[in-house]
């Protein structure tokens, strides 16, 4: 006869409030193999946890049952406590009475009595535990971070200097990520490059930092400790083992007018290239789509068309036959680090459920621009040196107008979220451009101020005192050219009166969207993303950087929109965490995963087919001599997450999940 | 191909050119129009603004006749009476509550299965059909397109193409041989039916109209409601009064622009009945026809 003890927790009022927590505790008593069964406010408070442990001491008990919240929740902490009492964690059980009953029923007396089935159905399980260790694999100590803009730096950087090596993947020529095109940053407005870039130098100086720039994610395979990760290097058409980075290729590139990716099509670059000037690595790349030579070779052109800059390069670095190539890189833990796109807001969408602003004559009005072309607009660094100009005429604008929630906020658009950083960058703008154009008038058009953080609204208040913004909340309905202006058309909800603006520029503040080619890189990691392709946390108050996936992080506005600060404080929490993973040498985790009876395993591998994480492996069943009798299938028990698929489709029925045998679930059915 | 048909009040009254110029087109598209019989006013402006339910049952009543003749949609050219009938689709389709209101009021066999097409929806399916009979290329007639409040809006109701900036009337003109002009008046107000009661409004808005359709270069205005027609055309000589505006600016229901390039004679598409003559227009169409018809005796 077993010796259960049952621990109902009142979770407070949350629990207690629909579900009579003494009667539950009173019935569960009276079962079969229950020794001690009592109900108590704060389980898993100090005195509740002492409340187990006692039991288990005093009472001898050889299983345990609470009743409280979500496993999800606090199966840690009672297995703990049982541990601590001398009892095997894994035969402590709860049974959920808060999400599955009290939160969503209302009738006192049935919810009380569900939670009684409840209470049964784990008790009877329990009966059926086993007692289980914990698996111990070994871990491989470097890490990977994939994005090198800030959130990767700083995830990069901290790994680093914790003392572990990182592999820095960035699929851009450079690192910087968007942060490298900002003019200012809010709300202290020191300069981006200067904070940025010393880091930058700091990550291609660090002994422990192996970048790699101009290369992508090709495939994951392992888990958590041991990911092989086989990673694209794509040609630069440069040898980055002799280029100085001295830029006479750049000087002598024939094709001058593309459009600079740096500069939002504002500014011009040649076809071999450095995407700014303090970029890291300082190695050119020659884009191939736009450069003479290739272009001639796409067509089959047998002459070679140019080669100016294999000429004037001094060091021999040009290399027009340079392939992509693959590394294999073996880590314990990875950084997802990609960042956002903004919304382009065009008439023309990619996906059917965006619709674009053709109203706001983005992309045919050239003095209509979004925020981070603003941004070079501003930036020391940016195609006007830093002075605020018009695209169409570089004159000067006198009258600024800004729009914010350009995408966010409307359904109707395609995109629900706040992209919260709008509110404070298009403060920011008002205020630069206050100060560059002296006279100018800024005009901003938004829906709610969101301005909380630290010094935020003080901000933006700056911008409205003392920059002189107006601020109107409401939306604009369309602009058009009007000769040398744009008239804006807008409504002023709280004066309640529609307002007509000829503005000389106006700039949009466009939603953050994440980056195009996540949703093939989440797959890669079997890492979950929501509905817009951002990346799913494992829970969004208690582990904001960790993912579903073990071993697998995130940081930055890959996971949700996000500012600089927020990137940097996600950042460095994902490399505590990897430097958590990695302060042992040994990995521990929960043995709840299925085990292959190779007595009764005919090696059908139907589980190898269904295993969702790769997990099966086959391996010869052999006799005393050592004679092979056939191939059985076995479980990597770092690999399995137990999910328990192989063993529904197991047709032998070899195949059982620890903590879920089928024992454990029928007894617990029959409970009902 | 064949569509039912719903004139509404206006194409019997007012805009009996847009009438008549649509059932000349149709012919000769090959578009036979079935009119739905006994049908009854679509209760734009008085019944919807006074009562909720009227609004919606006495278009659902015409749609209901519809269905009884075996009908799957009704070709609406006014756009007033497009957005009743498409509206009151909309609400059976979504509002439960309604939806049984208006079946008891209306005692007919109805399963809101009878689509609803406006003529810019019906003539931009047809646009191939249209170059392929065109005789007369209005080549370097420069037209602007208005849709007005009612064609495109809301998006919900309407939904056939982009309710910010559509383009189905630009296509259709495109496929006449006439250049649409880039402009940004399409979509505003032109004062309704408020052309009685606030007339000087209705002068005021048709003004603005007017002046940007000169200023983006363009020599008619095409428009596919009755009202608009009306407040654009007969309220014009007003508009011209003041505001620096002297060029008096033909305008145009598309049907009858669609049955100029389709060769048919501009007195049968009711080109006379306009308070602003578009006799330059025609004349210049007659010249460029005359070369073509040389060309064919030759």
């Amino acid at each position: 006869m077993s010796r259960i003890g049952v621990f109902i927790c009142h979770c407070g009022e949350n629990i207690g409030r629909t579900v009579d927590c003494e009667r539950v505790a009173q019935t569960a008593g009276e079962l079969p193999g229950v020794a001690h069964s009592v109900d108590y406010k704060y389980m898993c408070s100090d005195p509740g946890q002492a409340l187990i442990k006692q039991a288990i001491q005093e009472m001898r008990l050889d299983g345990v049952v609470v009743g409280a919240c979500s496993p999800h929740m606090h199966e840690k902490t009672f297995r703990r406590a049982a541990a601590a009492a001398g009892l095997n964690p894994f035969l402590c059980e709860m049974a959920n009475l808060r999400e599955h009953c009290s939160w969503i029923h209302e009738d006192r007396e049935r919810a009380t009595r569900k939670a009684i089935d409840l209470t049964r159905f784990i008790v009877e399980k329990v009966k059926f535990n086993r007692p289980l260790s914990t698996i111990l694999i070994p871990v491989e100590r470097r890490a990977l971070v994939i994005g090198a803009g800030i959130a990767g730096i700083q995830a990069a950087l901290d790994i680093a200097d914790g003392g572990r090596e990182v592999v820095l993947v960035e699929k851009e020529p450079s690192i910087g990520g968007h942060m490298s095109q900002l003019s200012e940053t809010f709300p202290t407005l020191d300069c981006s490059q200067c904070i940025l870039t010393p880091r930058m130098v700091e990550v291609a100086q660090h002994p422990r930092i192996k970048l790699l720039t101009y290369s992508e994610v090709e495939s994951v395979e392992g888990y958590i400790g041991n990911f092989q990760v086989k990673i694209r290097k794509k040609a630069r058409s440069v040898d980055e083992t002799r280029c100085n980075g001295c830029g006479e290729c750049l000087k002598n590139c024939p094709n001058k007018k593309i459009p600079s990716e740096f500069d939002q099509g504002l500014g011009l670059r040649t076809a071999i290239y450095v995407p700014f000037p303090q970029a890291v690595p300082n190695i050119p790349v020659i884009d191939r789509t736009n450069c003479a030579l290739f272009r001639g070779r796409a067509k089959g052109v047998k002459k070679v068309v140019c080669g100016k800059c294999a000429e004037v390069c001094g060091r021999k670095a040009i290399d027009y036959d340079q392939q992509d190539s693959f590394v294999t890189e073996n880590v314990g833990a990875i950084v997802v680090a990609t960042g956002y796109e903004l919304y382009s807001i065009g008439k023309e969408q990619e996906s059917q459920a965006l619709r674009g602003y053709g109203e706001y004559g983005y992309g045919t009005i050239p003095d209509v621009i979004d925020g981070l072309q603003f941004e070079r607009l501003a930036s020391a660094s940016g195609p006007t040196g830093g002075k605020i100009l018009r695209p169409s005429d570089r004159r000067e604008p006198r009258t600024v107008v800004f729009l914010q929630c350009i995408g966010s906020r409307d359904p109707a658009k395609g995109i629900e979220y706040c992209s919260k950083i709008c509110c404070m960058y298009v403060a920011k703008h008002a205020m630069l451009f206050h100060h560059k154009v002296h006279g100018g008038k800024a005009v901003v058009f938004y829906m709610d101020i969101r301005a909380g953080g630290k010094g935020y609204d003080e901000f933006v208040r700056r911008a409205i005192e003392e920059s002189r913004a107006l601020y109107l909340r409401g939306r604009v309905s369309r602009m058009y050219r009007n000769g040398e202006t744009i008239r804006v058309h807008g409504f002023d909800t709280l004066s309640g009166e529609p307002v007509v603006i000829d503005a000389d520029m106006v700039v949009l503040a466009t939603a953050m969207r994440a980056q195009p080619g996540i949703a093939s890189l989440a797959q890669k990691l079997s890492v979950s993303y929501d509905q817009h392709g951002f990346l799913n946390e494992a829970h969004p108050k208690l582990r904001p950087v960790e993912t579903n996936t073990a071993g697998v992080f995130v940081a930055g506005a890959c996971q949700a929109p996000r500012d600089i600060p927020d990137s940097v404080a996600m950042a460095s929490a994902a490399a505590s965490k990897v430097l958590g993973l990695f302060s042992k040498e040994l990995l521990e985790r929960e043995p709840l995963i299925a085990r292959v009876d190779r007595a009764t395993c005919t090696g059908c591998f139907q589980c190898e087919r269904v295993c969702p994480y790769g997990a099966i492996e086959r391996k010869p069943l052999k006799d005393a001599k050592g004679r092979l009798i056939r191939m059985v299938a076995e479980v990597n028990q770092g690999v399995c997450q137990g999910c328990g698929t192989c063993q529904a489709t197991c047709p032998s029925k070899s195949v059982e999940l620890e903590g879920f045998t089928d024992e454990q679930i029928y007894a617990a059915i029959n409970a009902l | 191909m064949k569509i039912g048909y719903f004139p509404g009040c206006s194409l019997h009254a007012t805009a009996r050119e847009f009438d008549e110029s649509l059932r000349l087109v149709a012919a000769a598209l090959d578009i036979e129009l079935d009119e739905v019989q006994d049908w009854a006013c679509c209760g734009a402006t008085s019944a919807h603004a006074t009562n909720h339910a009227l609004g919606i049952a006495l278009p659902a009543r015409t749609l209901a006749l519809a269905q009884r003749q075996k009908l799957d949609r009704v070709l609406c050219p006014c756009a007033a009476c497009y957005n009743r009938l498409a509206t009151a689709r909309h609400a059976l389709a979504h509002d439960k509550k309604t939806a049984a209101q208006v079946q008891s009021i209306l005692g007919l066999a109805f399963d809101n299965s009878v689509g609803v097409v406006s003529i810019a929806e019906m003539l931009s399916g047809v646009t191939a059909e249209i170059r392929k009979q065109t005789r007369v290329p209005l080549t370097d007639v420069k037209v602007a397109c208005y849709y007005g409040c009612l064609l495109v809006r809301p998006p919900d109701v309407c939904g056939f193409e982009d309710a910010e900036v559509p383009s189905s009337l630009e296509s259709i003109v495109s496929a006449t041989g006439a250049a649409p002009v880039k402009w940004s008046m399409a979509l505003e107000c032109c004062g309704g039916g408020f052309s009685l009661s606030r007339t000087a409004s209705v002068v005021r808005l048709g003004r603005l109209i007017l002046r940007a359709a000169r200023d983006a270069g363009a020599q008619i205005i095409v428009v596919a409601c009755p009202m608009c027609h009306s407040n654009l055309d007969f309220r014009q000589r007003a508009m011209l009064e003041r505001g620096g505006l002297n060029q008096p600016m033909p305008v145009l229901f598309l049907s009858e622009l669609v049955g100029l390039s389709l060769g048919l004679d501009p007195d049968r598409l009711g080109l006379r009945r306009h308070f602003v003559s578009p006799q330059p227009l025609l004349d210049r169409i007659s010249a460029s026809k005359a070369m073509p018809e040389r060309r064919e005796q030759a």
